[in-house]
């Protein structure tokens, strides 16, 4: 059709709108977000998942440098210092009521007659500033307990000549008081149980009674150390040169001087009365010299006298260790086994599904054990790793396996594989990039996962680290329970401390890492 | 007809994974030295000749200083023998190394283990589940106002808490501090009297109070999901109330697929209460397998691993198989 109301206008009259509006697009003023800044932006701007991050650096950096700065082992224990309660020199010294190693104790008069006839003896504060409550009736006394100097003395005693020797050397070179009086054998109460027991060093009421009821004279306790004068000492009784509570020139009385026999000649060596405190530390400091210079557990010990702070320091480690090998492997194969099964399907995904399917059902407590009893020689450690492989890549196959399902078939794959891309390529530059970010948010998530099931196979007993020089937290946690009812608290506070902070923080990490590169699901999963 | 096909190729799938899983756990179990120890005052004839009649060994021959001879029976001929002995008397064995249970029937011992680990799983589903449903619910019809915020952090504290730590809490505060309740279980069989239930509640406790979380975080999720679904905007336009819309389309929609996952929680803390069970001192079915497990008494191991193999695949296919039941487009048999 031909159009003759065609209004003609001259050329000339055309002109560019602009001048400069010929130029392309301008180019973008702002720099380009790459996929991972705009994810770390996003998960900058979610607090939880920041603070959640920063308390797992904390606790990473508490199981790298503790095990560093403490001297105590997991395979250390001392029987004597059980359930020692927590203590931190700085709140000690400064009476701050908590955190020094005291704890309350509920007690009849025997019982505060006996902790105070200590305190008077060796001039530690057992009674914590010397303050007591008495019930209406009288019959029970209440104070806060020094755990660590309450210990005493213990059990008498038998060293060898040489350290007899060894401790005077030390006690004359340091001015610490170790040894102390021993009562003379006949002077002691006489049921077995208490004969040996060194922190009765005063005269008692009856001493053919079993419960022990210390005489008073005044009102005031009275020793019953074995003594001698001078010039009549007895065979039995062990030279003492060094420190003596009695002072150097011991004790004038009616004109004889006496003095008190540190050491009795016994079978096999020599029977002292050694203060536990000051003999723990000359055994650290001295005979062992193994970096510990006095007994000071900052969170307590176990019943069983394990120093709770290192066992958590290396059991936090090893957690960690295990927990990121363990994943960075399920990861590696999880992630090779998915990516062919998702990105070949077919026969291949079926058999491999398959394959998954059947390993990922049995109960991983039945694999753990069957590896137990065929793996019982070896250690538990690799027992362990090798269950918690069996079936821990499962999960990692399975999710990278879905996100080829959904690359695999866009336009953009296509196209790589017109341009002669091969399978590999395009499966590891083209696809996996892709899905990075929704497997590495389950790699993040499957660390606390991995670090709850060791920890609870230990706490039931059925993989033990403690033979291999470490132990778990879960270990502690089961000692901390059974422990519920001597009353210490304390001994399952810190492990349990440890794993909720954990689990805490990595779930709102994990929550936040998930939204910071998916953002489109946020909020519909949690 | 469909449904039929469905169920049945799902059941068949589940009954094929748990024959390969039972034969390669029978044959590792088998590949271990057996445990032929005699406890003291035990005569190690005795021992022998049981595992002759078991028929896991033959030709048995007393050597030199009371050492024993003899042969294995191969493994297939094993399995043979013990997978005719369960079909047709129902015989799982009996317990050779387990000192509280030496020479009882394998089963009837597992069988008086079982009610406590039901019942307390019973108790803590009854009590979990409508509590995590109705946190669930409320979370997402107030979604973003302040009761949601509240549930929110409720859940995240109760996910985040490992049950062993929220159980050993409840245990000092609970049982030890305030002395309401007995530190462990009772272990008299009277089950539903009050002073075994009042034992069982800590444990309960415990044992809810995960799946509460669980529940309230799923709810909410899968219903403001459907909340925010277009035919929810069209029932409203049609002249129901907003009651009516979440009662008649959303509640039954998100429960599509919530009923489900409570079916397979319930069966799969059948078995997953190893933890609450040691700790509560539960005499159930977990404390078991802990003990076959350390006393080595193998064929009650098999019998323990059947169960939780067989209790675990159960709790999958219920899934599987209610979404056939409750979702129309699987039960039409659209994909």
């Amino acid at each position: 059709m031909e159009n003759k109301n065609t209004i003609t206008i001259p050329a000339e009259k055309f002109r560019f709108v602009t001048k400069n509006d010929l130029s392309h697009d301008s180019k973008f003023a702002t720099k380009p977000v790459s996929y991972f800044q705009g994810a770390f932006k996003r998960f900058c701007k979610n607090k939880g998942a920041v603070v959640g991050g920063i308390v797992i650096s904390v606790l990473v950096l508490f199981a790298i440098i503790a095990p560093l700065f403490t001297p105590f082992k997991p395979a250390y224990y001392d029987m004597v210092y059980a359930y020692v309660t927590p203590k931190v020199n700085f709140f000690a010294e400064n009476d701050l009521g908590f955190w020094d190693g005291c704890k309350e104790k509920n007690t009849s008069r025997i019982g505060y007659l006996k902790d105070l006839a200590l305190e008077t003896e060796t001039g530690r504060e057992i009674i914590k500033g010397g303050e007591y409550t008495i019930s209406d009736d009288g019959a029970n006394y209440s104070y806060r307990y020094d755990t660590y100097f309450g210990v005493g003395f213990g059990k008498y005693k038998i060293i060898s000549p040489e350290e007899y020797k060894d401790i005077q050397r030390y006690q004359n070179e340091t001015g610490r008081q170790v040894l102390y009086p021993v009562v003379n054998v006949n002077d002691r109460p006489t049921l077995e149980k208490n004969k040996y027991d060194a922190n009765i060093y005063y005269k008692v009421e009856n001493p053919n009674a079993a419960t022990l009821r210390p005489k008073l004279e005044n009102g005031k306790i009275v020793p019953n150390y074995w003594k001698y004068s001078v010039g009549n000492e007895n065979g039995l009784m062990a030279e003492y040169d060094s420190l003596r509570i009695e002072g150097k020139d011991g004790i004038l009385k009616d004109g004889d001087q006496y003095f008190y026999v540190y050491g009795r000649k016994v079978d096999g060596g020599i029977e002292v009365r050694a203060e536990y405190y000051e003999y723990y530390i000359y055994q650290h400091t001295q005979v062992m010299q193994d970096g510990i210079t006095e007994p000071l557990f900052l969170f307590g010990t176990t019943q069983t006298g394990k120093d709770i702070f290192a066992c958590l320091a290396y059991g936090a480690r090893f957690s960690f260790i295990f927990a990121s090998v363990v994943a960075i492997v399920n990861f590696v194969v999880g992630v090779i086994w998915g990516s062919i099964s998702g990105y070949f399907g077919g026969k291949i995904d079926l058999f491999m599904e398959r394959f998954a399917e059947i390993l990922g059902s049995v109960p991983s407590m039945i694999v753990i054990t069957l590896l137990k009893y065929h793996m019982g020689a070896s250690s538990q450690v690799l027992v362990l790793f090798i269950s918690f492989f069996v079936t821990g890549w499962i999960g990692m196959a399975g999710r990278t396996r879905m996100q080829f399902y959904r690359f695999k078939n866009q336009e953009y794959v296509l196209a790589a594989r017109t341009l002669g891309a091969r399978d590999a390529r395009i499966m590891f530059k083209h696809i996996f990039p892709n899905g990075l970010g929704t497997i590495v948010t389950s790699f993040a998530l499957v660390i606390p996962s991995m670090i709850y099931s060791e920890t609870s196979l230990s706490y039931l007993g059925i993989i033990n680290l403690e033979a291999g020089n470490t132990t778990s937290v879960g270990t502690l946690i089961a000692a901390g329970q059974q422990s519920i009812m001597a009353d210490a608290g304390y001994v399952a506070l810190f492990p349990c401390m440890f794993l909720v902070l954990l689990m805490l923080s990595f779930n709102l990490f994990g929550n936040g890492l998930r939204d910071a590169f998916n953002p489109s699901l946020r909020g519909t999963e949690d | 007809m469909y449904m039929f096909k469905y169920v049945s190729k799902r059941l068949g799938l589940m009954l094929f994974t748990f024959i390969i899983i039972f034969t390669m756990c029978f044959v590792l179990i088998k590949l271990l030295p057996i445990p032929t120890n005699a406890l003291p005052g035990q005569d190690p004839e005795i021992i022998y000749k049981t595992l002759e009649g078991r028929g896991w060994i033959t030709n048995i021959q007393e050597g030199e200083n009371g050492v024993w001879d003899y042969d294995r029976v191969p493994i297939l001929t094993q399995f043979v023998t013990y997978i005719k002995r369960i079909v047709t008397q129902g015989d799982f064995g009996i317990v050779t190394t387990y000192g509280e249970y030496l020479n009882m029937n394998i089963w009837k011992v597992f069988v008086s283990h079982l009610p406590p680990t039901i019942l307390i799983n019973i108790y803590s589903t009854l009590i979990g589940v409508p509590i995590g449903l109705g946190l669930g619910i409320l979370a997402a019809l107030k979604k973003n106002k302040w009761q949601d915020q509240l549930i929110n952090i409720f859940i995240i504290l109760l996910i985040s808490v490992p049950g062993i730590v929220l159980a050993i809490m409840i245990q000092y505060v609970f049982c030890f501090k305030l002395g309401w309740f007995p530190l462990t279980m009772s272990t008299s069989n009277d089950y539903f009297t009050w002073e075994v239930f009042r034992s069982m509640i800590p444990a309960v406790f415990a044992m809810c109070l995960g799946s509460i979380a669980g529940y309230a975080r799923y709810t909410r999720a899968e219903l403001s999901e459907v909340l925010t679904g277009e035919f929810m905007l069209l029932a409203r336009t049609k002249g129901l109330t907003k009651k009516q819309a979440i009662y008649r389309h959303a509640m039954r929609n998100s429960m599509v697929v919530i009923f489900p996952s409570i079916l397979s929680e319930f069966i799969s803390v059948l078995s997953g209460s190893l933890i609450y069970e040691r700790i509560f001192g539960i005499n159930g079915v977990g404390g078991l397998y802990l003990n076959s497990i350390t006393f080595q008494d193998y064929d009650f191991f098999m019998l323990l691993s059947g169960f939780y193999t067989l209790v675990g695949l159960a709790a999958g296919i219920v899934i599987d198989i209610s979404y056939g039941f409750i979702d129309p487009r699987i039960r039409m048999g659209a994909k």
